[in-house]
């Protein structure tokens, strides 16, 4: 599974979206696609899960969040090999 | 290289790498119950050792609430490094602050800024009861030389010092309470060792027990009565410095507390894990107790040259609270702790121990006893106006 798929797979099982993950754009605000904040604490909890990384507190924000681009992003700055 | 020659890292950069070392040493400074030489010999290579020493003199001249944020960074990472360096700077401020423009005691203070010397400090007498407002031992001028023998229970780190503060009777005939400073290079002072350090925590201070017999120059004697040097320096600094180091304990227990909450949480998303209220309180407590040690540091910084303020009735009672306060939150918080983490808190290995913090944050109540203290300030309450 790819990078970007087990990112979809995270947002459908615990973003609360409106629609398939898959389906919304990269560029897309998640808020507005009816992700509240409590769901992005269990995003966040579900992509340290599924990468085995540890968000530090700057990053703890929701522009981190805001869009499966941004959410990309730094899952790859986090990572200890780059996908 | 040293770090001092990639200047200017700020006091706090500087804080930050010899915590780090610290941390990387704590472990085995607590196993092997040894002095934190790699993190004392950082703190000598960055100039830490000598921040309080004023401008003037060749050092920093940081305040009180500088070497607090110092104190705290290595607290959290090793207690006993945290510990040696709030008891070096309570001694160093004791001299700095306390010169009555006395040559051989400004020369002292130089050569602390100039060679990084580590200071420890002989206050507490075998026979005295604990009291360390009481001596038996004097400074005996009587053969041409100064000469000084003292029977302590305890010089924390004095075998690793460079020079060690002694108090002792002003001379033969004073009273137990006439008390005085001596600065006592470590080579005109020969140290028997009389007890052993193996403490259920701490145990990298070194604080063993020596039959200490010095001879110096009698202008090595602090020309300003003990008494003072103990109300307007000695007493406030050290509690701020000792409420640092606990702060920084506390905030490591928070912290892996904290992680350990994350971890649970990762196992059960959608769920609020069993330790995320407990650790809310935690939070919560920090952050009173780093309000209360801020501001304790800056009021002492506000009257530092204010003879009166710092001899009132209402700072003193108030830096005695701090001891008191600050001492039974840091063993309160990493109990919590405990109870957050578990089995794995419980555990001496794995990410999540608290075994070692648990152990330290012990000694905090006992170091200068609460009760003695407290017995202290119920003293002076007595004569408190209000506050």
């Amino acid at each position: 599974m790819s990078r970007l798929d087990t990112i979809h797979g995270v947002l459908d099982t615990h973003g609360k979206l409106g629609s398939a993950a898959a389906t919304v754009p990269a560029g897309a605000d998640l808020f507005a696609h009816g992700m509240t904040s409590h769901a992005s604490v269990n995003v966040m909890l579900a992509l340290e899960d599924a990468f085995e990384i540890e968000f530090p507190d700057e990053l703890l924000t929701k522009a981190t969040f805001g869009t499966i681009e941004a959410i990309a992003a730094a899952v790859d700055a986090l990572s200890p090999v780059a996908a | 290289m040293t770090l001092i020659s990639i200047a200017p890292l700020s006091l706090l950069e500087r804080a930050e790498h010899a915590a780090g070392i610290a941390g990387q040493f704590a472990a085995d400074v607590d196993v092997t119950a040894r002095f934190p030489a790699e993190a004392v010999a950082a703190l000598r290579e960055s100039g830490l050792l000598a921040a309080s020493v004023p401008r003037r003199f060749g050092g920093e001249g940081a305040s009180l609430t500088e070497l607090a944020q110092v104190a705290e960074l290595l607290g959290a990472a090793c207690s006993s490094t945290g510990m040696v360096f709030a008891m070096h700077h309570s001694q160093v401020l004791s001299l700095s602050r306390h010169l009555a423009g006395a040559p051989a005691i400004e020369r002292v203070v130089s050569r602390i800024a100039a060679d990084g010397l580590l200071v420890a400090s002989a206050t507490t007498e075998l026979g005295v009861g604990g009291d360390v407002r009481s001596s038996l031992c004097f400074v005996d001028a009587s053969g041409g030389a100064t000469t000084l023998v003292k029977n302590t229970p305890v010089i924390s780190y004095g075998s690793e010092a460079d020079l060690i503060l002694v108090t002792a009777r002003r001379d033969a005939d004073s009273a137990p309470g006439d008390q005085v400073l001596v600065v006592c290079d470590r080579a005109d002072t020969a140290l028997e060792r009389t007890g052993t350090w193996d403490t259920m925590g701490l145990r990298g201070t070194s604080s063993f027990g020596y039959l200490l017999t010095a001879t110096v120059a009698a202008e090595r004697v602090v020309p300003v009565a003990y008494e003072t040097i103990s109300t307007e320096t000695m007493l406030p600094a050290a509690h701020v410095l000792w409420a640092a180091v606990w702060l920084g304990m506390a905030r490591s227990a928070t912290d892996i507390s904290r992680r350990y909450v994350r971890a649970t949480a990762r196992r059960s998303i959608g769920t609020i894990p069993a330790g995320a209220t407990a650790l809310v309180g935690l939070v919560a407590e920090l952050e009173r107790f780093e309000s209360l040690v801020a501001s304790s540091a800056h009021r002492f910084d506000e009257i530092a040259d204010d003879r009166d303020a710092l001899g009132s009735v209402g700072f003193v009672v108030s830096m005695n609270n701090l001891k008191v306060t600050a001492s039974t939150l840091v063993a309160d918080m990493v109990a919590r702790a405990l109870n957050i983490t578990g089995i794995s808190g419980f555990r001496n290995d794995g990410p999540y121990s608290v075994s070692r913090l648990f152990r330290d944050a012990q000694g905090a109540a006992l170091m200068v006893h609460n009760d003695r203290i407290t017995a202290n300030t119920a003293h002076r309450i007595l004569i408190q106006k209000g506050s």
